[in-house]
């Protein structure tokens, strides 16, 4: 860290451990793991994403502004996924309503 | 060097105030690219639940060598981005440009192999409305995740030919030594914000379930 200026070497780090986590999501794709191939798959594009934005994007020395405006965005999409799944997971089909009861307006 | 002295615009008291309001800016611009891509996300989501085995199926007729090299090729992209960035900030125009142009090579391979991939599907009959052909049962829900899968990528696809408009943007403005570091940094964001919406297209649409 010279003046402000990360290090070529931490974007040296960063970029091997991307490419090797890409070599293990391959790997793991090619293995049965029955349920779990998706959370592991899902888990290594999240740690891929923190390295990027941590380091490539600077948000590890940036202002807390920023952490909170890229966790807002973070934590939204989890709204949107979270509520809207448990709300279909748990929905019980109803029967459809026979013919003679619909109203019509 | 003629390197033009970053000025602050009158609405800022300081440079690095300055600084800090476009890089926040920029945070919530991508904050509304993850909304953007964040609905298509949660339609693939609720479909895969709806239809597990047949998109399981349809994602296996996907090659993991397309897929996973241009992962590669968009990792090798945000490397070079980054250090472009740093070039920039240490006010080093030559290696500046290099990595920019780096950079964009690297896009235009990310979108050539794209084509070639694309180019595969249709011959395979993958294309939804394209004379689509799917052997053993629900082809709709077939077309459902190749639906999904070419709007996801086409739209990542138009954000990756944005994103080299932009970076090209820049090369020429750092060729003629009239650009500070902010707008390379701003613009090494959104680059690196398309790089991480493939790191998720990758795994969903090319890993699903497991292959053999």
């Amino acid at each position: 860290m010279k003046n402000g200026v990360p290090s070529s070497r931490a974007y040296v780090g960063t970029f091997v451990a991307l490419m090797a986590l890409l070599g293990i999501t391959i790997m793991a794709g090619y293995i049965d793991l029955g349920v779990l191939n998706l959370p592991i798959a899902m888990a290594i594009s999240l740690a891929k994403t923190l390295l990027i934005i941590l380091f490539f994007m600077h948000v590890w020395h940036g202002s807390r502004l920023t952490w909170v405006i890229a966790g807002a965005g973070f934590f939204w999409l989890m709204l949107l996924l979270v509520l809207a799944m448990t709300d279909y997971r748990t929905r019980t089909p109803v029967a459809p309503m026979p013919a003679s009861h619909v109203q019509l307006p | 060097m003629p390197e033009t002295t970053p000025s602050t615009a009158h609405q800022f008291e300081t440079l690095s105030q300055q600084r800090d309001a476009d890089i926040a800016g920029m945070w919530i611009f991508l904050a509304t690219e993850v909304m953007f891509f964040g609905g298509l996300i949660m339609c693939y989501t609720f479909a895969r639940y709806s239809y597990p085995q047949v998109f399981e199926a349809a994602s296996h007729r996907l090659y993991v060598g397309y897929g996973g090299t241009n992962t590669a090729i968009l990792l090798c992209s945000s490397f070079t981005m980054a250090l472009a960035v740093r070039a920039a900030q240490m006010g080093d125009r030559k290696w500046l440009l290099r990595l920019l142009m780096a950079t964009i090579g690297l896009g235009l391979a990310f979108l050539t192999v794209k084509g070639f991939e694309y180019h595969t599907d249709y011959v395979e009959h993958l294309v939804p409305r394209l004379d689509f052909r799917w052997e053993g049962g629900e082809s709709p829900h077939a077309e459902l995740f190749f639906w999904l899968y070419f709007t996801l990528t086409g739209l990542h696809a138009l954000h990756v030919t944005i994103g080299i408009c932009v970076l090209g943007t820049m090369a020429i403005l750092a060729g003629r030594g009239r650009i500070g570091e902010i707008p390379v940094e701003i613009a090494g964001l959104y680059w690196h914000f398309v790089d991480i919406v493939w790191v998720f297209l990758f795994p969903l649409l090319y890993l699903v379930g497991h292959r053999s």
